[in-house]
């Protein structure tokens, strides 16, 4: 960057807060990368002279004779395929002690998908856990999170669905990873054997936590430069997107705006998705898909994070402690994969998505019989069966512990109707019981 | 022509200072190396702020401003339908590029292809604004060639070109005006887009069923023609399942499809959908009658307020031709929080949930836009509207659900505990309303077209899901055998109404779309059924009854109308019926 050289220092800050500095300067770009002594910066608004910052490091110690230098440019990410085996931190920079990776300057916040340029997506992507490719039948290109309780294993359940799906690149941005997941990740990859596809930008707690702002377009620029350029299945894993909007919150505060729902900025759909909706399905055969982590608040999906997450992605991932199996499962009532209608049944077997359908109403039925019970009421004989039939769901079928392939789920699936209910209880075509109601009575799935 | 130069950048708020007039809502030109094009939305003194309709990351302080002295306008002429546009009415198709890059914007119409021109007026007629001169194919559609909407007073036809092929910016008219003055008509005209579209001479009473094919819409809350509507739900309760099911079933003419705001991926959708599907009302494909207005959630902010805008326009525009249009946005939602990320960067004084305080006027404004009116020539066109919403944390008291039920006359609210037990569509049936059913209008077209008393029938109907649903909750508090089995009964009649009338599988060939003669023929039998004397000595037995009915009721639905399997299941439920009232009589 030769033109660095002839950029301007200033030496007046104006006005500091938590996560700005306001100073006066003039021929700035909107958005542009601005060093505050050795904390990269961004230009968020100009008015007239006053230039406002949002110093990514944070403001602490910062002093109003601190030197200010503009870049000129926005922050970007050197691209090319030596990306892949490293890990980055916010900025792009090496974590791993080696040295920058040398390519393509790329501007972090890049322009959208021409939708007609886009395919759709219908490409299967199985996990081997039925709670998803059963019920939740994922697809490449497709952007999903996981809704997940902070004290749940969710890190650990995304690994396992990255290492079980099929993908060129596994691109991991992570915000606010504590360490230790951090190194759980490391040594999971590394333990697979798949080191040499991932490529990581990770921002741990322990690093400042506005710089996280940058992770999620950072991994995206990577994920697109794969996707793209190269063509192939990039799976991009985002964690954890609450920690994200958390810190868009304090900076929109710290500029004085009026806050929507929950202290959250306004601008909080349009911010997430933004994000999101980098997942695309190229006609190439390239593709991104994301899986991210969104963690609640007791439970709460009202609350704006989740709420606008559900309303930009393409459904989302439950997970819940079922106290009767004692075992984790994908809930079936509020997880959902808009995508799925594209493979089940075409991709999958015909009788996927009637089979998928029936079983959550029995479990639909069986949760109505379990709170009559609680109330204290006598349960009768469907009730009992229901409720002995989602146990057996629950446990061969829900449980994030389960792999097997779809037709497995499927087999299990018609098993345990058989084994619990008669034919006219089901509510599925005739056409389907013929081929799949097996003649001779089961007595157990 | 007035200029500027850009002052400051509040993400995508431009404060522009000005040299000479400026207009509000006028749209400028800002110079970042492209010319990028900016709304003016407020003015102080010699400053005016003006939203980008692009990224504005680029511009700089200092950038130079040229305003058009036009607001925003849409292009209007043969070539729209089949177009996926977006917000402000560029060809995506157009773009070369697999990326929008800022400032990328095309025409959109095509300039070079030529039509074939049928004279409709003669030499010597005497047109207004919006009369019919001629009419070109655009694919089967006759496309009226209009006197400009924006021409005023009288006129008379000197010239009328005669059959012949014309590309849109040939003259095909030449019309005099009462000084005399010759004026030369082509086939492309313009109109700024948040003046609603004149061009008829009154707007009627809407009284006739705009058909969706959907029996939960058409017998249970019924849309009409020049209707409005709107749809709010949590987020996957199936608000865009169900506006593309009524795209798909509709006896609408035209379709103006906007996707406000929401996912790529669901009009990547529309897109391999439509040009494979069979139009019901035509017979040709599906994307014949439709134009896409496209600004997705990753797509610049401010031309999300457009999309809505160009979409509505576009309607009015095929109105004005005599067509039935049918207009959905999803989700208008997405167009309020537009208004209030750009009403915050003012800095103004916020309303509730720090939406913008003239929020419930604008969506007022924008849905009295639609309507059923009376053309100069006598013959009627309609623009029907169905919004969906998309309220913050699924809870219906907030601004924009609040203000759009003050206007929109049909209320579609899906809920989360129907979706989530897979009961879809999930409209809730007696939460949701159609005023139309009250309006005398509907109640004699529907005794003289439907049935007669058919909107009796339809409110016995919601009687029995009212009574059922007191009955289960009744059940649910007392328990099973605590109550008599006759709100068993009750409850399993709504169950079977629930089952047979309400719940519908869009993704079914043949249950997907049900013709109001099929449903006059399904609320009957329901209702037959329903008023039988049923006689159960415990209410396992009704369960297992009604299960039984509620699964033969369920294949009826699956099967053609009136073919030999639905005339098996129906005669087994006659079957079914009579073993019952024989076990009564004995
Ligand atoms: N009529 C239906 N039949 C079968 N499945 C449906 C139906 N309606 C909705 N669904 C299921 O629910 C999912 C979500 O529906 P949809 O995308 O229409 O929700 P939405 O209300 O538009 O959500 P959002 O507000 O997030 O856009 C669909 O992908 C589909 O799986
Ligand atoms: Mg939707």
């Amino acid at each position: 960057m030769q033109t660095k050289a002839f950029r301007k220092t200033y030496t007046r800050i104006e006005r500091i807060t938590k996560a700005t500095c306001v100073l006066k300067a003039s021929s700035v770009r909107f958005g542009e990368l601005a060093w505050v002594e050795k904390k990269p910066a961004q230009v968020i608004s100009i008015i007239g002279e006053l230039v406002t910052l949002q110093v990514f490091g944070g403001t602490e110690g910062l002093s109003t004779h601190a030197h200010v230098v503009f870049t000129g440019k926005p922050p970007s990410l050197a691209v090319s395929d030596l990306l892949a085996g490293r890990f980055f931190n916010a900025l792009g920079q090496p974590l791993d002690g080696l040295s920058p990776v040398k390519g393509e300057e790329r501007e972090i916040k890049g322009p959208a998908v021409n939708p007609v340029k886009r395919a759709k997506p219908n490409v299967i992507l199985t996990t081997g856990i039925a709670g998803i490719d059963l019920n939740n039948t994922l697809v490449t290109g497709q952007k999903i999170p996981f809704f997940a309780d902070p004290d749940q294993s969710y890190n650990q359940v995304m690994a396992e669905v990255a290492l079980r799906a099929e993908a060129d690149k596994i691109i991991l941005g992570g915000m606010g990873l504590s360490n230790d997941d951090f190194i759980f990740f490391k040594n999971t990859f590394e333990a697979a054997g798949v080191l040499d596809k991932i490529v990581g930008f990770v921002n741990t707690s322990e690093d400042p936590p506005l710089e996280r702002l940058l992770i999620p377009d950072m991994a995206c620029t990577a994920a697109e430069y794969f996707a793209n350029d190269k063509k192939e299945k990039v799976l991009l894993l985002l964690t954890d997107m609450t920690l994200y909007a958390d810190a868009l919150a304090i900076v929109a505060n710290k500029m004085d705006q009026i806050p929507s729902k929950d202290s959250m900025p306004g601008s909080l759909y349009s911010d997430l998705a933004s994000i999101y909706e980098k997942a695309v399905q190229f006609e190439h055969g390239g593709s991104i898909t994301m899986i991210a982590v969104t963690t609640l608040n007791e439970g709460d999906i009202t609350h704006a994070i989740p709420d606008n997450t559900g309303y930009i992605t393409e459904g989302q991932l439950y997970l819940k402690h079922d106290t009767d199996i004692g075992k984790v499962i994908v809930d079936p009532f509020r997880s959902l994969s808009r995508l799925k209608q594209n493979v089940i049944g075409i991709k999958t077997r015909q009788d996927h998505p009637q089979l998928m359908n029936a079983l959550i109403r029995l479990y639909a039925d069986a949760m109505n019989a379990k709170t009559k019970k609680e109330n204290g009421f006598d349960l009768n004989d469907y009730d009992v069966r229901c409720l002995a039939f989602a146990r057996d769901y629950a446990t061969k079928l829900l449980a994030v512990d389960i792999n097997i392939t779809v037709n497995e789920m499927l087999d299990t699936g018609w098993g345990l109707l058989q084994a619990h209910f008669e034919k006219y209880e089901v509510g599925v075509k005739d056409e389907l019981l013929q081929k799949h109601w097996k003649k001779e009575p089961q007595t157990s799935a | 022509m007035t200029t500027g130069k850009v002052v400051g950048v509040i993400s995508n708020l431009l404060l522009i200072e000005v040299e000479g007039a400026v207009t509000q809502n006028e749209i400028c030109q800002v110079n970042a190396g492209k010319w990028l094009k900016a709304e003016v939305i407020r003015i102080r003194q010699n400053i005016a702020s003006a939203q980008l309709f692009e990224s504005s990351s680029s511009i700089e302080v200092g950038a130079e401003v040229q305003f058009t002295g036009s607001m925003l306008e849409v292009e209007l002429g043969p070539g729209i339908l089949s177009r996926k546009y977006d917000g402000l009415q560029s060809d995506l198709e157009r773009m070369t590029g697999t990326f929008i890059e800022i400032g990328d914007s095309t025409d959109p119409l095509d300039k070079d292809k030529s039509y074939l021109f049928t004279p409709l007026a003669k030499d010597g007629d005497l047109v207004k604004a919006g009369h019919w001169l001629g009419s070109v194919k655009e694919n089967q559609i006759d496309h009226k060639i209009m006197v400009p909407f924006v021409w005023e007073g009288s006129f008379k036809v000197t010239w009328i070109a005669s059959e012949d092929h014309f590309r849109i910016n040939d003259v095909i008219a030449k019309i005099e005006d009462k000084g005399g003055k010759t004026h030369e008509v082509t086939m492309v005209q313009k109109w700024p887009v948040k003046v609603p579209l004149t061009g008829f001479v009154e707007k009627i009473r809407p009284g006739k069923i705009f058909q969706t094919g959907l029996r939960v819409i058409d017998t249970l809350n019924p849309m009409m023609e020049g209707g409005t509507g709107y749809i709010p739900g949590p987020f996957g309760t199936g608000k865009t399942v169900l506006q593309q099911a009524i795209a798909k079933n509709s006896e609408a003419e035209i379709l103006m499809i906007v996707a406000c705001g929401e996912r790529a991926n669901e009009v990547v959708e529309i897109f391999s959908e439509f040009p494979n599907l069979v139009d019901p009302v035509s017979g040709h494909k599906l994307d014949q009658k439709t134009a896409i207005i496209c600004n997705t959630s990753n797509m610049p902010v401010a031309a999300r307020e457009a999309s809505v805008y160009v979409g509505m326009t576009l309607a009015e525009y095929y109105r004005c031709m005599g067509y039935k249009v049918l207009l959905l946005a999803d989700s208008t939602s997405r167009w309020a929080q537009a208004l209030r990320e750009m009403s915050n960067r003012l800095e103004e004084l916020p309303g509730q949930d720090a939406f913008p305080v003239e929020l419930p006027a604008t969506i007022a404004n924008f849905y009295s836009r639609a309507g059923i009116v009376k053309l100069g020539n006598g013959q009627m066109g309609s623009v029907t509207f169905i919004g969906t919403i998309s309220p913050a944390g699924g809870n219906f008291k907030e601004p924009v659900t609040e203000s759009t039920s003050k206007v929109a006359r049909c209320f579609y609210a899906l809920s989360q505990k129907r979706a989530d037990s897979k009961r879809y569509p999930a409209i809730d049936p007696l939460a949701s309303y159609s005023k139309y059913i009250d309006y005398q209008e509907f109640g004699e077209y529907s005794d003289e077209h439907i049935q007669k008393g058919w909107v009796q029938s339809v409110k016995r109907l919601k009687d029995l899901l009212r009574i059922g649903l007191e009955a289960r909750d009744q059940i649910n508090i007392l328990g099973d055998d605590a109550v008599p089995v006759d709100y068993h009964i009750s409850f399993w009649k709504s169950e079977l109404i629930d089952f047979g009338i309400i719940q519908q599988n869009s993704f079914d060939p043949i249950d997907m779309r049900s013709e109001i003669d099929r449903q006059r023929y399904m609320l009957n039998f329901i209702l037959d059924v329903c008023s039988k004397d049923f006689q159960f000595e415990n209410f396992e037995q009704v369960r297992d009854y009604f299960k039984n009915l509620i699964n033969l009721v369920t294949q009826m639905n699956f099967s053609d109308y009136g073919s030999s399997s639905f005339k098996k299941y129906e005669e087994q439920v006659v079957e079914i019926l009579n073993q019952n009232t024989e076990l009564h009589a004995n």
